[in-house]
Protein backbone atom coordinates (compact mmCIF):
# COMPACT_ATOMS: atom_id res chain seq x y z
CA UNK A 1 0.00 0.00 0.00
CA UNK A 2 2.85 2.43 0.87
CA UNK A 3 4.59 1.65 -2.04
CA UNK A 4 1.39 2.51 -4.16
CA UNK A 5 1.24 5.92 -2.38
CA UNK A 6 5.10 6.61 -2.95
CA UNK A 7 4.50 5.49 -7.02
CA UNK A 8 1.62 8.38 -6.95
CA UNK A 9 3.59 11.23 -5.24
CA UNK A 10 6.16 10.46 -7.43
CA UNK A 11 4.77 10.35 -10.63
CA UNK A 12 2.54 13.65 -9.53
CA UNK A 13 5.63 15.37 -8.31
CA UNK A 14 7.19 14.31 -11.85
CA UNK A 15 4.52 15.51 -14.19
CA UNK A 16 4.54 18.98 -12.22
CA UNK A 17 8.01 19.70 -11.48
CA UNK A 18 8.71 18.13 -15.05
CA UNK A 19 7.01 19.88 -17.10
CA UNK A 20 7.05 23.25 -15.37
CA UNK A 21 11.34 22.58 -15.88
CA UNK A 22 10.74 21.53 -19.14
CA UNK A 23 8.30 24.62 -19.95
CA UNK A 24 10.54 27.21 -18.87
CA UNK A 25 13.86 25.77 -20.66
CA UNK A 26 11.97 25.55 -23.90
CA UNK A 27 10.65 29.46 -23.56
CA UNK A 28 14.94 30.10 -22.41
CA UNK A 29 16.16 28.06 -25.45
CA UNK A 30 14.30 29.61 -27.98
CA UNK A 31 14.77 33.29 -26.42
CA UNK A 32 18.29 32.77 -26.59
CA UNK A 33 18.34 31.07 -30.09
CA UNK A 34 17.03 34.41 -31.22
CA UNK A 35 19.70 36.07 -29.58
CA UNK A 36 22.25 34.07 -31.57
CA UNK A 37 20.88 34.11 -34.59
CA UNK A 38 23.26 36.46 -36.47
CA UNK A 39 26.51 33.79 -35.01
CA UNK A 40 26.06 30.70 -37.77
CA UNK A 41 27.23 27.10 -37.08
CA UNK A 42 27.63 25.08 -39.95
CA UNK A 43 28.72 21.98 -39.76
CA UNK A 44 30.73 21.76 -43.01
CA UNK A 45 34.78 20.62 -42.79
CA UNK A 46 35.37 23.10 -45.62
CA UNK A 47 36.33 27.16 -44.28
CA UNK A 48 34.21 29.14 -46.39
CA UNK A 49 36.18 31.42 -48.61
CA UNK A 50 35.57 34.65 -46.86
CA UNK A 51 36.90 33.38 -43.55
CA UNK A 52 40.12 31.83 -45.32
CA UNK A 53 42.16 34.63 -43.65
CA UNK A 54 40.68 34.32 -40.37
CA UNK A 55 41.67 33.66 -36.81
CA UNK A 56 40.42 29.91 -35.16
CA UNK A 57 39.80 28.27 -32.15
CA UNK A 58 37.78 25.62 -30.99
CA UNK A 59 35.05 25.88 -28.78
CA UNK A 60 32.24 23.89 -26.99
CA UNK A 61 29.76 23.33 -24.61
CA UNK A 62 28.15 20.65 -22.80
CA UNK A 63 24.89 20.11 -20.43
CA UNK A 64 23.74 16.98 -18.71
CA UNK A 65 19.89 17.05 -18.67
CA UNK A 66 17.97 13.99 -16.17
CA UNK A 67 14.33 12.93 -16.92
CA UNK A 68 12.01 13.18 -14.50
CA UNK A 69 10.05 10.30 -12.64
CA UNK A 70 7.07 10.96 -14.72
CA UNK A 71 8.86 10.35 -18.31
CA UNK A 72 10.51 7.86 -16.93
CA UNK A 73 7.39 5.75 -16.49
CA UNK A 74 5.52 6.87 -19.20
CA UNK A 75 8.67 5.92 -21.88
CA UNK A 76 8.36 2.55 -19.79
CA UNK A 77 4.86 1.87 -20.98
CA UNK A 78 5.48 3.55 -24.27
CA UNK A 79 8.33 0.89 -24.73
CA UNK A 80 5.63 -2.32 -24.00
CA UNK A 81 3.23 -0.74 -26.65
CA UNK A 82 5.81 0.31 -29.12
CA UNK A 83 6.00 3.69 -31.35
CA UNK A 84 7.34 7.21 -30.92
CA UNK A 85 8.75 7.85 -27.46
CA UNK A 86 7.87 11.83 -27.15
CA UNK A 87 9.34 11.77 -23.65
CA UNK A 88 12.82 11.36 -24.66
CA UNK A 89 12.35 13.34 -27.60
CA UNK A 90 11.98 16.81 -25.96
CA UNK A 91 14.68 15.57 -23.30
CA UNK A 92 17.26 14.58 -26.34
CA UNK A 93 16.43 18.10 -27.92
CA UNK A 94 16.19 20.40 -25.16
CA UNK A 95 19.79 19.07 -24.14
CA UNK A 96 21.19 19.05 -28.00
CA UNK A 97 19.91 22.75 -28.02
CA UNK A 98 21.10 23.67 -24.82
CA UNK A 99 24.93 22.47 -25.55
CA UNK A 100 24.96 24.27 -29.02
CA UNK A 101 23.71 27.40 -27.45
CA UNK A 102 26.73 27.53 -24.62
CA UNK A 103 29.46 26.91 -27.72
CA UNK A 104 27.88 29.63 -29.27
CA UNK A 105 28.05 31.83 -25.89
CA UNK A 106 31.46 30.64 -25.45
CA UNK A 107 32.20 31.49 -29.23
CA UNK A 108 30.42 34.62 -29.13
CA UNK A 109 32.44 35.67 -25.97
CA UNK A 110 35.52 35.29 -27.96
CA UNK A 111 34.13 37.57 -30.70
CA UNK A 112 33.71 34.93 -33.32
CA UNK A 113 31.99 35.98 -36.59
CA UNK A 114 31.08 31.90 -37.29
CA UNK A 115 30.99 28.43 -35.80
CA UNK A 116 32.02 25.47 -38.44
CA UNK A 117 32.51 21.60 -38.45
CA UNK A 118 30.31 21.96 -36.01
CA UNK A 119 30.12 18.15 -34.23
CA UNK A 120 27.11 17.07 -31.63
CA UNK A 121 27.93 13.92 -29.72
CA UNK A 122 25.48 12.12 -27.56
CA UNK A 123 26.15 9.89 -24.43
CA UNK A 124 23.71 8.35 -22.01
CA UNK A 125 24.77 8.36 -18.13
CA UNK A 126 22.96 5.84 -16.63
CA UNK A 127 23.76 5.26 -12.65
CA UNK A 128 23.75 1.58 -13.37
CA UNK A 129 20.73 0.22 -10.99
CA UNK A 130 18.20 -0.97 -12.55
CA UNK A 131 19.39 -0.46 -15.93
CA UNK A 132 17.19 2.63 -16.11
CA UNK A 133 18.50 5.85 -17.96
CA UNK A 134 18.87 8.86 -15.47
CA UNK A 135 20.37 11.31 -17.51
CA UNK A 136 21.63 12.48 -21.26
CA UNK A 137 24.62 14.14 -21.99
CA UNK A 138 24.96 16.09 -24.94
CA UNK A 139 28.70 17.46 -25.94
CA UNK A 140 29.04 19.97 -28.98
CA UNK A 141 32.02 21.49 -30.70
CA UNK A 142 33.27 23.17 -33.18
CA UNK A 143 35.85 25.63 -34.55
CA UNK A 144 35.23 29.04 -34.05
CA UNK A 145 36.37 31.61 -36.35
CA UNK A 146 37.09 35.62 -36.20
CA UNK A 147 37.76 37.87 -39.24
CA UNK A 148 40.38 40.55 -38.80
CA UNK A 149 38.92 43.53 -38.11
CA UNK A 150 39.39 44.98 -41.07
CA UNK A 151 37.26 42.44 -42.77
CA UNK A 152 34.38 42.41 -40.74
CA UNK A 153 31.18 42.14 -42.57
CA UNK A 154 28.67 44.59 -43.88
CA UNK A 155 26.13 42.98 -41.47
CA UNK A 156 28.33 44.86 -38.33
CA UNK A 157 27.83 47.84 -39.42
CA UNK A 158 24.09 47.78 -41.11
CA UNK A 159 23.15 46.82 -37.55
CA UNK A 160 24.80 49.81 -35.89
CA UNK A 161 22.29 52.58 -38.16
CA UNK B 1 49.13 27.04 -23.55
CA UNK B 2 47.59 29.91 -25.52
CA UNK B 3 50.61 30.00 -28.43
CA UNK B 4 48.87 26.83 -29.79
CA UNK B 5 45.88 26.64 -31.99
CA UNK B 6 43.91 24.04 -31.40
CA UNK B 7 40.83 23.11 -34.48
CA UNK B 8 38.56 20.43 -35.57
CA UNK B 9 39.08 20.54 -39.04
CA UNK B 10 42.25 19.98 -41.16
CA UNK B 11 43.67 23.13 -41.72
CA UNK B 12 44.32 26.17 -39.76
CA UNK B 13 42.92 29.31 -41.50
CA UNK B 14 45.42 31.59 -42.91
CA UNK B 15 48.31 29.46 -42.43
CA UNK B 16 49.95 26.95 -44.20
CA UNK B 17 50.92 23.42 -42.52
CA UNK B 18 54.76 22.79 -43.15
CA UNK B 19 55.21 19.65 -40.99
CA UNK B 20 52.57 16.96 -39.57
CA UNK B 21 54.24 15.42 -36.66
CA UNK B 22 51.54 12.84 -35.72
CA UNK B 23 48.85 11.66 -33.86
CA UNK B 24 48.57 13.16 -29.98
CA UNK B 25 45.94 12.09 -27.23
CA UNK B 26 44.67 13.35 -23.98
CA UNK B 27 42.44 11.27 -21.55
CA UNK B 28 41.44 11.00 -17.87
CA UNK B 29 39.06 8.93 -16.02
CA UNK B 30 36.82 10.65 -14.08
CA UNK B 31 34.28 9.20 -11.16
CA UNK B 32 31.95 11.57 -9.15
CA UNK B 33 31.55 11.39 -5.57
CA UNK B 34 27.93 10.13 -3.92
CA UNK B 35 26.80 13.78 -3.02
CA UNK B 36 26.58 14.25 -6.34
CA UNK B 37 25.00 11.17 -6.97
CA UNK B 38 22.47 11.70 -4.17
CA UNK B 39 21.31 14.69 -5.88
CA UNK B 40 21.29 13.08 -8.96
CA UNK B 41 18.38 10.72 -7.75
CA UNK B 42 16.47 13.28 -6.45
CA UNK B 43 16.55 15.73 -9.70
CA UNK B 44 15.09 12.14 -11.44
CA UNK B 45 12.51 12.56 -9.74
CA UNK B 46 11.87 16.51 -11.05
CA UNK B 47 13.71 16.32 -14.26
CA UNK B 48 16.13 19.17 -15.38
CA UNK B 49 19.52 20.02 -14.78
CA UNK B 50 22.52 18.09 -13.12
CA UNK B 51 24.97 20.86 -12.84
CA UNK B 52 27.44 19.04 -11.06
CA UNK B 53 27.33 16.46 -13.22
CA UNK B 54 27.83 19.14 -16.44
CA UNK B 55 30.80 20.85 -14.26
CA UNK B 56 32.11 17.74 -13.98
CA UNK B 57 32.39 16.97 -17.47
CA UNK B 58 33.42 20.73 -18.55
CA UNK B 59 36.32 19.89 -16.39
CA UNK B 60 37.41 16.58 -17.16
CA UNK B 61 37.48 17.76 -21.04
CA UNK B 62 39.93 20.67 -19.86
CA UNK B 63 42.01 18.42 -18.59
CA UNK B 64 42.30 16.08 -21.04
CA UNK B 65 42.70 18.57 -23.58
CA UNK B 66 45.01 20.10 -21.72
CA UNK B 67 47.25 16.51 -21.57
CA UNK B 68 47.01 16.64 -25.14
CA UNK B 69 48.68 20.30 -25.51
CA UNK B 70 51.21 19.30 -22.72
CA UNK B 71 51.66 16.54 -25.56
CA UNK B 72 52.15 18.68 -28.93
CA UNK B 73 54.35 20.95 -27.04
CA UNK B 74 56.14 18.70 -26.45
CA UNK B 75 57.52 17.30 -29.27
CA UNK B 76 57.49 21.05 -30.87
CA UNK B 77 54.47 21.02 -32.33
CA UNK B 78 52.12 25.14 -32.59
CA UNK B 79 49.06 23.47 -33.45
CA UNK B 80 46.78 20.84 -33.24
CA UNK B 81 43.86 20.01 -36.10
CA UNK B 82 41.59 17.28 -36.65
CA UNK B 83 40.55 17.37 -33.06
CA UNK B 84 37.89 14.85 -31.95
CA UNK B 85 36.47 14.05 -28.65
CA UNK B 86 35.15 11.05 -27.25
CA UNK B 87 32.70 9.49 -24.17
CA UNK B 88 32.76 6.04 -23.12
CA UNK B 89 31.55 4.91 -19.58
CA UNK B 90 34.63 2.81 -18.21
CA UNK B 91 32.17 1.05 -15.43
CA UNK B 92 28.51 2.37 -13.83
CA UNK B 93 29.95 5.63 -11.51
CA UNK B 94 32.80 6.64 -13.88
CA UNK B 95 33.44 7.87 -17.29
CA UNK B 96 36.46 8.26 -19.61
CA UNK B 97 36.73 11.09 -21.58
CA UNK B 98 39.55 11.15 -24.92
CA UNK B 99 40.52 13.66 -26.88
CA UNK B 100 42.79 13.24 -29.57
CA UNK B 101 44.18 15.22 -32.79
CA UNK B 102 47.23 16.03 -35.66
CA UNK B 103 50.33 17.79 -34.13
CA UNK B 104 51.14 20.24 -36.93
CA UNK B 105 53.98 22.91 -37.16
CA UNK B 106 52.10 25.28 -39.14
CA UNK B 107 53.33 28.95 -40.45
Amino acid sequence: MYDLIIFVVLLSLGYLFGSWNEKKHFKSIREREAQYRTLPAISLKRVPEKFSGADSTLVDGNVVVAIDYFKNVSAGLRNFFGGRVSAYETLVDRARREATLRMKQQADAWGADTICNVRIETSSISKGAKGQVGAVEVYAYGTALRLPESTQPPTDAFQQI
Amino acid sequence: MSDITVTNIETVPGKTIVKHIGMVNGNTVRAKHAGRDLMAGVKNVFGGELKGYTELLTESRKEATARMIEQAQSIGANAVINVRFSTSSVTAGASELFVYGTAVVVE
